[in-house]
């Protein structure tokens, strides 16, 4: 019975744990999200030389061959230091899609470009009616001669306002709920009828809503098979449903600590407040809370790196917890700062911000709750 | 044991709805509609709007020009404000300092400051947290210094909602720190915000907006004739006032018509194909979130029943501010929930006027869940923390 992470893990951990101390401080991720760009093209960079956009790539690839518990360690510090690059989009998603489905030639085109810091990229997962329903897609990809022509509309896409690449989930076949009939295209973001509406998002980060109008491609952007696509869909989206999810862990730990420190030095009535009983015993339900969640994480992230077929399930069960157990620690924290913890100056409020966009992403606690049962 | 309204009080609540009809209208309507924040002239022009009818501060006495209604009819005019959504007073001016003027002011102070609450010609905003003092208010440290025909106050007051958009804020300073209890040596001090000293510096807050602000006082001088009542006595007005401004603490109304937009929403909101209403998971806790809210309006209910027969209200108004509050944070995690993707665009400048309506990301109201979700986590620290208020009905209800 090992929970132990090995060297490696410790090495990783600690190399991304001082980034955040010592490059990453609140002042400094608030000059970065509130620039032009969203995200510090330079820090990216930073981490195209650490190895971090390379860690869960395979070795053959150009990658480090890291997995499931690399991940985790990695996000989990992207949560504690509220790091706004855009990793879970251009990395995790776009990355994923290319680890899981492209070939050797589509990956020299675009994944070495991620690897190295090169390019940017972000996968279209949502469309306006579709919720959470990753396959409910009504942008279509006709047939014209050898080509494809892909008519449609995509909205939050993560990072799309920055993308190099786009990649397009697309209906070749099928009515629009069914999961057969969606291929995936890796489709260069300047290509003609593609038309960006960015924004920012209420967590600093970025997104797009993109209409795409007749935009034409050959086979060579298909990723993996016509009509196939949603087996590495899904596989794509539940990998990165567990990062967000390590991530908020980061969030959910990070401000569990800083109200319990908040509430030794915060003097009401003559006294700290953290010796009243009835918050004591609220912060140690907020410790709980991170305890179980954590206890979850480590179980799927297991369950991810062993390949279990559970995991689906797991993922689930753990974005459920998020949803709920996070959302309350998240809300005790401001609770018990005070009306200091709703100051857009301290970073209690982002944090907040960003748990509460994680909650949603790749859906919320009911929905995962009726997929948890689904899968059982 | 009868809860209908009297022939009297559904004749009254005719002549509200048919003022409501007639003057809730136009782009004020239209903003509260869709969910869009009114700006300060609108904010204004809405309250001269009830200030017209004579219906600006309905639990002011007849003589300072209230309306003289029953509890019941005091109810039923919330009830309706809130039903169609109309704007809420700003309650600073009528619900806060001018009460405490009529209770406790000479009658200078009334025929100087009254009247302009009144008709809202001038906006007033609270004087009450420090940095240092919130839960524990008494422990305030704004000094005001007696010298002669004026006080000099010195000092920072803290989380003050909408002073930017204020002509005057009202204060609890500390006016004599050699007392036993602190609470003896704090008095209520009317301050003219473009006095020299006092100055201003926002506060934005979670949802990026400017709501509330410190407010320095450095040196400034204000004359004695701004003191309300004796000195020393500041702490027991704000009690007074505290146990008796208590209309409307549960904002039953407008969590309803909150509830009831959320009903319409989910019908239309997508879920695996479905509307939202037919997930089980979220219809069961729109079920839950409408039968609690039932419970409270009729907990309100009795409340005013009691006061309505002459019982002097107490410590439940804290249970109708904690379950109140609880219930609008409630309603703002179903709409967070039922607008999805769409709560997670940061599009603040949606709402100006000149900002395109075919441009927006989304119905303009599932943006702003998000935002409203963020700002009203204060709901449970504002007004007396949902701590404090359990401390209170812990002490004067259960005598523990």
């Amino acid at each position: 019975m090992d929970f132990s992470l090995n060297e490696e893990q410790l090495m990783l951990t600690d190399s991304v744990s001082r980034f955040i101390d010592n490059d990453y401080d609140f002042e400094t991720r608030q000059k970065i999200a509130e620039s032009g760009k969203g995200y510090s093209t330079d820090l990216w960079q930073t981490y195209a030389e650490l190895g971090w956009t390379a860690i869960t790539f395979a070795e053959e690839d150009g990658g480090l061959g890291g997995g499931a518990i690399e991940l985790m360690v990695m996000m989990e510090q992207f949560g504690r230091g509220l790091v706004v690059e855009p990793f879970l989009a251009t990395v995790i998603l776009a990355g994923g899609v290319l680890k899981n489905a492209a070939s050797t030639a589509q990956k020299e085109k675009w994944l070495v470009g991620i690897i190295e810091g090169q390019i940017q990229a972000a996968l279209a997962f949502s469309e306006p009616q579709s919720r959470f329903d990753i396959a409910d897609i009504a942008t279509n990809a006709r047939i014209d001669g050898a080509k494809y022509v892909l008519n449609g509309e995509k909205n939050l896409v993560l990072n799309g306002g920055n993308a190099d690449l786009l990649i397009i989930p697309a209906r070749t076949s099928g009515l629009q709920s069914d999961q057969n009939g969606i291929t995936l295209f890796a489709v260069s973001a300047d290509s003609p009828g593609i038309d960006r509406r960015c924004y920012a998002m209420v967590d600093a980060h970025h997104a797009a809503d993109i209409t795409f109008k007749n935009v034409t491609v050959d086979e060579t952007a298909i990723l993996g098979e016509v009509g196939q696509g949603i087996e590495p869909l899904q596989t794509v989206i539940d990998e990165a449903t567990l990062s967000v999810c390590a991530e908020a862990m980061g969030i959910m730990r990070t401000m569990h600590d800083k109200t319990v420190e908040y509430s030794k030095s915060r003097v009401q009535f003559g006294v700290p407040i953290g010796t009243f009983q009835a918050l004591q015993h609220r912060m140690v339900d907020n410790l709980m809370a991170c305890e179980q969640t954590y206890s979850l994480l480590l179980w799927a992230s297991m369950l991810n790196a062993s390949g279990n077929p559970d995991l689906r399930k797991a993922i689930s069960a753990l974005k459920y917890q998020i949803g709920t157990a996070g959302r309350k620690v998240a809300q005790e924290a401001v609770q018990i700062h005070g009306a200091i913890g709703m100051a857009w100056e301290l970073d209690i409020a982002h944090y907040f911000k960003r748990i509460t966009a994680i909650e949603l992403l790749f859906g919320n606690a009911d929905f995962h709750l009726s997929r948890y049962l689904e899968l059982s | 044991m009868n809860i209908n309204f009297s022939k009297k009080e559904l004749i009254f609540q005719k002549e509200v709805r048919t003022f409501l009809k007639e003057k809730y209208s136009g782009d004020i309507r239209k903003k509260q509609d869709s969910s869009i924040p009114l700006n300060r002239d609108e904010m204004v022009r809405w309250q001269k709007i009830l200030y017209e009818r004579g219906w600006a501060a309905v639990n002011w006495p007849v003589e300072y020009g209230g309306t003289g209604w029953t509890t019941i009819q005091k109810y039923i005019f919330e009830n309706e404000i809130g039903a169609v959504n109309a704007p809420e007073f700003i309650p600073f001016g009528v619900k806060m300092v001018g009460p405490i003027i009529y209770s406790f002011g000479n009658n200078e102070q009334k025929r100087r400051f009254l009247p302009d609450i009144l008709s809202s010609d001038v906006w007033w905003c609270q004087g009450y947290s420090e940095p240092g003092s919130g839960s524990d208010l008494a422990s305030l440290r704004t000094k005001a210094k007696r010298q002669s025909d004026h006080y000099v106050v010195n000092g920072v007051k803290i989380w003050t909602t909408l002073a930017q958009y204020a002509d005057w804020i009202f204060c609890l300073v500390r006016t004599n720190s050699d007392v036993a209890r602190r609470q003896e040596g704090i008095s209520f001090l009317l301050i003219d915000m473009k006095t020299p000293g006092v100055s201003i510096k926002p506060i934005i807050t979670m949802d990026g907006i400017h709501e509330i602000n410190e407010v320095h006082f450095e040196n400034t001088k204000v004359p004695i004739e701004n003191l309300v009542g004796e000195e020393g006595k500041g702490w027991t007005y704000g009690k007074v006032l505290l146990q008796h401004e208590r209309t409307n603490l549960a904002t039953v109304p407008r969590s309803k018509y909150r509830l009831n937009q959320l009903k319409k929403e989910v019908v239309q909101s997508k879920h695996d194909g479905a509307p939202l209403i037919e997930d089980l998971n979220f219809a069961r806790k729109l079920a839950t979130a409408e039968i609690e809210l039932k419970a409270l309006e009729y907990t309100e209910l009795r409340t005013l029943a009691a006061i309505a027969t002459g019982k002097a209200p107490g410590a439940e108004s804290s249970i109708l501010k904690i379950k109140g509050t609880v219930m609008q944070q409630t309603l703002d995690e179903l709409f967070l929930e039922a607008a999805g993707y769409y709560a997670l665009p940061y599009v603040p400048n949606q709402y100006d006027l000149d900002f395109p309506k075919s441009e927006w990301i989304g119905h303009g109201a599932e943006t702003e869940s998000s935002l409203q979700y963020f700002n009203n986590r204060k709901a449970s620290i504002y007004s007396g923390s949902n701590e404090i208020q359990k401390n209170i009905v812990s002490k004067h209800v259960l005598g523990l």
